[in-house]
This record gives structure tokens, C-alpha cells and sequence, in this order.
């Protein structure tokens, strides 16, 4: 069932709705698990779009399946994703940085807030990011330390390949995860691919793990795949390599493929003089899960993160 | 005065990416005035470019005191103002999000480290900044709401109005809350424009800041008095929303007292030009804050209302 969560008027003849797809039992008790899949608060972040729709296609020819509440929110920011903005156009917001919004507030928080209270008290929720246009990540499943206790078993359950546990030093305190963890609704931050692609390959992976998670919830009475052990790790096993000069990335290694310390992973190019700016070499062992995706680089540009750490 | 390149980067397909600074006297760091972080902050830039002006005048005058040093940032993103975008130009990143910085970090929280390892330990911190909604505040001195403010402080800047702001999450990662937690007095300015050049506020502006370093003993510099300020929380700010998108006409402007029931804006239909929404005051009060843009969204803030006054 198509609802509206928030609606607001443009000047122009149109109105900005986010939307979500409800899914019920046929029969409800009134002890139903909810679900929540929330993706597109960044509006170049199209590898959950896949997802909802594979999601909400197998829900709705398996209705008879269902014993939960699912809710899916295809796209937080729907004019970022119809402009290839990852920001929320007309404020120029990164919409992930204004939770929990305030129902009195401009906007832009008016619409957090009302996303929050529509999310909120439900038993899980996953908001599933791709990276941005300049990093592509392997399927992975983002918590922060002082909320894995309660979400590293739900994490597990996702088939992604890895779990990295950040320091609660590095957790951005504006998001929507980390507004909706603090009231209380259990949430993780699924990461995937780059911006503005779709990898099927990935998507189909998420799904097997939503389903397998819906499943263990009482959500879903369904057949569900195996599903694979990730790794999961805290900040101190993750070596993150940034760019010590300006140029252009030319990588020498593969994503998810183990290197040794030292091993050459790329060179800063200079197309105009046609010189190596810098030759960059593993500062650890271990397994590349972030790769650097857009070529052009600064100072300070990531370029890989390393699973091993040093 | 001096001027020195407090920051760089190299580009590859750019001139490298610098930012200037001017320094004015000699000895302890006493004042640091920053201008343009986002780059659509064009009147940000111009009132530091009229202190700039200033400064060296009463440098020739040899009015600034002895032992007291003053370095003016005009812009901290010339690469974000020469392609007129406000974030940085290359990944959107907003640099007033990435304080106090990291040397070993991504490219724009080691543009603010570089900044903020040369702007820190100063007495007195003044930030010349942008709302980022459109539209027109009266001019004022802003603060966050932490132990470490000194409103006593703020009100020898003359301008009518201290307003006294919470901090949300986000803040966290300002420069005026990074600049207040390592122990510099952190005064955001506000005044009317952003993307174009208001003289007129501009004018109050540099004359705020000069009063603020003459009081101080930092300068010697005539002028007049300025206001008693009236000190304001932000949360007590009373918000008009719009109820309808369209066409905005505005009618009170910042500054303008208003009257409960009294019209403030009308919104037209965007192709029939009919006014569909009146919007009324809700209370007796003054402008604090008024939209700009000529189109309105449903239920955006329009105006900000003082109500309450507090001395």
C-alpha cells in the first residue's frame, strides 16, 4: 500500500512527497514485527534502488508469506535523485546531516522530523547507502561501537562481507541512524557499491540478507538462503590510505583481494608533465574493501581502505 | 600589514589553491577575523576586503596598540568562490562542517586543520558567516550557547542584537564552536546579504569590528557608541511558517516591527498571479529574520519574530 510520510508544496504547480510501500499480514494480531528499508537520502546513491524494487516485487507476489509489518522508503530525497544531487536541492543539505529534524523547523527539518516519527518504534531498520560518486565499497554493514552490542547480531544476519565497528569518535551525530539508534529503533547503516550505479550483483547479495533477517525476526515465513559469515572489525584493524598529492589515480590492485605491506596499490599521475606525482604503497597487510572509483584526486583524497590495519 | 599564504594545496588542473591571510601589528595573537568559508559568500569576503582597508589606514597611523597582532582571512574558499559554488568545489563538502580539522584526514577536514593550526590560539575569533536559508537577518552577533560564551564581550561589538544559539550535532564541527572549546572568544556576524553586496550593513559591519578592537585596546579608532545590545535565544525567536508554496511577496523587512494581524508577505499563484495566502504576524514583535527568495516552499520559515526581549 502506497502512503505518503511527508508532503510539501513547491512553488510551482508539484508537491515533494517521500513515499513508502507498507506491507502487512493478511490477518494481523497486533504483535507484529515492523521492518523498515530506508534508502536515497543521498541523491546520488542508486544501489538501493535495485533492492526496494526486487523487495517489494517478491512481497507482493508472496503476501501469504508475510507475518510482519515491512516498510519500504525508495527515495528520502526524491529531487536529489531525480537531479544527480546527492545534497537536498533548493538548501544545498546534505540531508543526513539534519536529523532529527524539528517538526517547527524549516523545511528541510520538517521533513527529517516527520521521517523520524514515521520510523520510529519500529524493530529494525536498515538505511542502505551506496558510496558516493569518488569510492566504490564491497557489501558492508557500518555500527558504531557503543550501539554494536545491540546491533552486531542483527548485522550478521545481512549477508554482507564485512562489519566494520567505528569508534563512537567518528559516528556523525546528525544522521538518520544515529537519531533513530538514540530513540530507540535499532538501525544499520548498509553500504554498498559506488554513486550513481547499480550492482545487481550486490543487490541480489543484501536481499538474500534482508529476507534471512526478516526471516529470524518472524517477519517472513519464507525459504531464505545461507547466508555468509562476515568479517566484522573495529577501526583499529582498518587502515585508511589518502592521497599525499594532487593528480590522477591510477590504481595496481583489485577490490576485495588481499595485498602485503608494501605492495604497490597505485600512482598519482600528472597529465600535463606526464610524471608519477607519487607511487603508494600498502602500509599493511590485509584485504582492500574501499577502492578509490573517480580518478581525479587532491591531497587528502581517499584512496583505499585496508581490512588488516597496522 | 603583511600578507602570507596560510594554507595550500596543489591542484592539477587549477592554479594551487591558497589562502591569504593579512596580518596588521605585531606580538600576541589577539584577533583573528574570518570572512568567506562557503563560496557564495560574497559579502562576507567584501566586509573583510573593508576591514582589510581599514586596518591599514590606522596601521599608517601607527593606531595599532603595541604588543597586539590582527590577522584578517578574507576567504578561506577561493577555489569554491572563483566557480560560484558554495561547497567545496570538487566533493560539495561544506568546510564550516569539518572544524577542528585532521592534518592526516580527507581533503577539506586538512584544509581546516591547516586553518584552524594557524587561527586557534588567538584572544578573540570573529567569523563573518552565512544562514543557510535565503534571506535577511538584522545584523548581529551570534553565539553559541556553551560554557565558555562572554556576552559582555559580545555587546562591545554595538549592534542591536545578541542572539544565543544551542548547539545542535552539526554545530559540533563549526568553526565557532571549535574556536569557543580551545579557548578564543567566538563571535559569528551576520548581516544582510550573502551572494550580493549590501553597503549599507556592510558598513555596520566593519564599523562593529573596529568598535569591538578600539574597546579592546587594540586599536586606536573614533567612533560612535553603537547599540546596547538586547540579548536573544534562538529558540525563543517565534517562526512564521508559509502555508502554501508559490510566489512570495514580501511586505516587513528585517527590522521592522510588526503588529499581531498586521500583513507581513503574500503568496501568489505562480501563473495566475492571485494572492492565495496572507500571511498575518502571529504576535506583536520585530523582524529578526526575513525569506528572500522570490519563490516559497509550503510550510519553509519566512520570518522570525522577536517576541520576547531579554536584557
Amino acid at each position: 500500500m502506497l502512503q505518503d510520510v511527508v508532503s510539501v508544496q513547491l512553488p510551482i504547480n508539484e508537491r515533494i512527497s517521500i513515499k513508502k510501500n507498507h506491507f502487512e499480514p493478511y490477518s494481523l494480531t497486533g504483535d507484529e514485527k515492523r521492518i523498515c528499508i530506508v534508502t536515497g537520502i543521498h541523491g546520488d546513491e542508486l544501489e538501493g534502488q535495485y533492492v526496494c524494487y526486487e523487495l517489494i516485487r517478491r512481497l507482493s507476489e508472496n503476501g501469504h508469506l508475510l507475518k510482519g509489518i515491512v516498510d519500504v522508503y525508495p527515495s528520502m530525497n526524491p529531487l536529489g535523485m531525480d537531479s544527480i544531487k546527492r545534497e537536498m536541492p533548493i538548501f544545498d543539505l546534505d540531508m543526513n546531516m539534519i536529523f532529527p529534524g524539528s517538526e517547527t523547523g524549516a523545511v528541510a527539518e520538517h521533513i527529517a522530523a516527520a521521517i523520524m516519527n514515521d520510523i520510529k518504534g519500529a524493530d529494525i531498520c536498515i538505511d542502505l547507502h551506496a558510496s558516493n560518486i569518488f569510492l566504490r565499497e564491497i557489501p558492508q554493514v557500518r555500527i558504531s561501537e557503543e550501539t554494536a552490542p545491540v546491533l552486531l547480531p542483527y548485522a550478521k544476519m545481512l549477508n554482507v562481507d564485512f562489519i566494520w565497528v567505528h569508534s563512537s569518535v567518528t559516528v556523525m551525530e546528525a544522521t538518520l541512524s544515529h537519531s533513530l539508534n538514540k530513540a530507540g529503533t535499532p538501525t544499520l547503516v548498509a553500504e554498498m557499491g559506488a554513486g550513481m550505479r547499480i550492482t545487481k550483483s550486490y543487490g541480489d547479495q543484501l536481499l538474500d540478507g534482508i529476507f534471512n533477517l526478516m526471516s529470524k525476526m518472524g517477519i517472513w515465513s519464507g525459504e531464505v538462503k545461507k547466508v555468509s559469515h562476515p568479517i566484522d572489525s573495529t577501526d583499529g584493524n582498518v587502515s585508511i590510505v589518502y592521497s599525499d598529492a594532487s593528480g590522477i589515480y591510477i590504481p595496481a590492485i583489485k577490490q576485495w583481494a588481499g595485498i602485503t605491506k608494501g605492495d604497490h596499490i597505485g600512482d598519482i599521475l600528472n597529465p600535463l608533465t606526464g610524471t608519477v606525482e607519487q607511487q603508494i604503497f600498502a602500509p599493511c597487510s590485509g584485504i582492500v574493501f574501499t577502492l578509490r572509483e573517480y580518478p581525479v584526486v587532491y591531497e587528502g583524497s581517499l584512496l583505499v581502505r585496508i581490512l588488516g590495519g597496522c | 600589514m603583511t600578507v602570507e599564504n596560510i594554507f595550500g594545496l596543489k591542484s592539477t588542473y587549477r592554479d594551487d589553491f591558497q589562502i591569504s591571510g593579512y596580518r596588521f601589528g605585531k606580538g600576541e595573537k589577539t584577533c583573528c577575523i574570518v570572512g568567506a568559508m562557503r563560496g557564495n559568500e560574497v559579502q562576507q569576503l567584501y566586509v573583510c576586503s573593508q576591514i582589510i582597508k581599514a586596518l591599514s589606514a590606522i596601521e599608517k597611523k601607527g593606531d595599532i596598540a603595541h604588543g597586539k597582532q590582527i590577522l584578517v582571512v578574507p576567504s578561506l574558499n577561493p577555489f569554491s568562490m572563483n566557480i560560484q559554488r558554495r561547497f567545496w568545489s570538487v566533493d560539495n563538502t561544506d568546510l564550516n562542517r569539518m572544524f577542528p580539522g585532521n592534518a592526516e584526514g580527507k581533503t577539506t577536514q586538512r584544509i581546516a586543520a591547516g586553518i584552524f593550526n594557524v587561527i586557534k590560539e588567538y584572544q578573540y575569533g570573529i567569523q563573518f558567516t552565512s544562514f543557510y536559508i535565503s534571506g535577511d537577518f538584522i545584523p548581529h552577533v551570534r553565539m553559541m550557547d556553551t560554557e565558555h560564551k562572554n556576552i559582555g564581550l559580545a555587546n562591545l561589538f554595538g549592534l542591536p542584537y545578541i542572539l544565543l544559539r544551542k548547539p545542535k550535532p552539526f554545530d559540533t564541527a563549526t568553526l565557532n564552536f571549535n574556536w569557543q572549546n580551545s579557548n578564543t572568544s567566538a563571535f559569528s556576524v551576520y548581516t544582510n546579504e550573502t551572494e550580493h553586496i549590501d553597503e549599507e550593513s556592510a558598513h555596520t559591519a566593519v564599523g562593529a569590528v573596529l568598535r569591538f578592537l578600539s574597546r579592546m585596546g587594540v586599536i586606536k579608532y573614533q567612533s560612535h557608541g553603537g547599540y546596547m545590545a538586547t540579548t536573544l535565544e534562538e529558540e525563543h525567536l517565534m517562526s512564521v511558517h508559509a502555508k502554501s508554496g508559490g510566489i512570495y511577496r514580501r511586505i516587513k523587512q528585517p527590522g521592522d516591527e510588526v503588529e499581531q494581524g498586521e500583513p507581513m508577505a503574500e503568496i501568489l499563484h505562480p501563473f495566475e498571479g492571485t494572492v492565495t495566502e496572507e500571511i498575518l504576524a502571529p504576535a506583536n514583535g520585530i523582524v529578526f529574520f526575513a525569506h528572500k527568495s522570490p519563490l516559497v516552499l509550503e510550510n519553509s520559515v519566512v520570518y522570525k519574530i522577536i517576541k520576547r526581549l531579554h536584557i
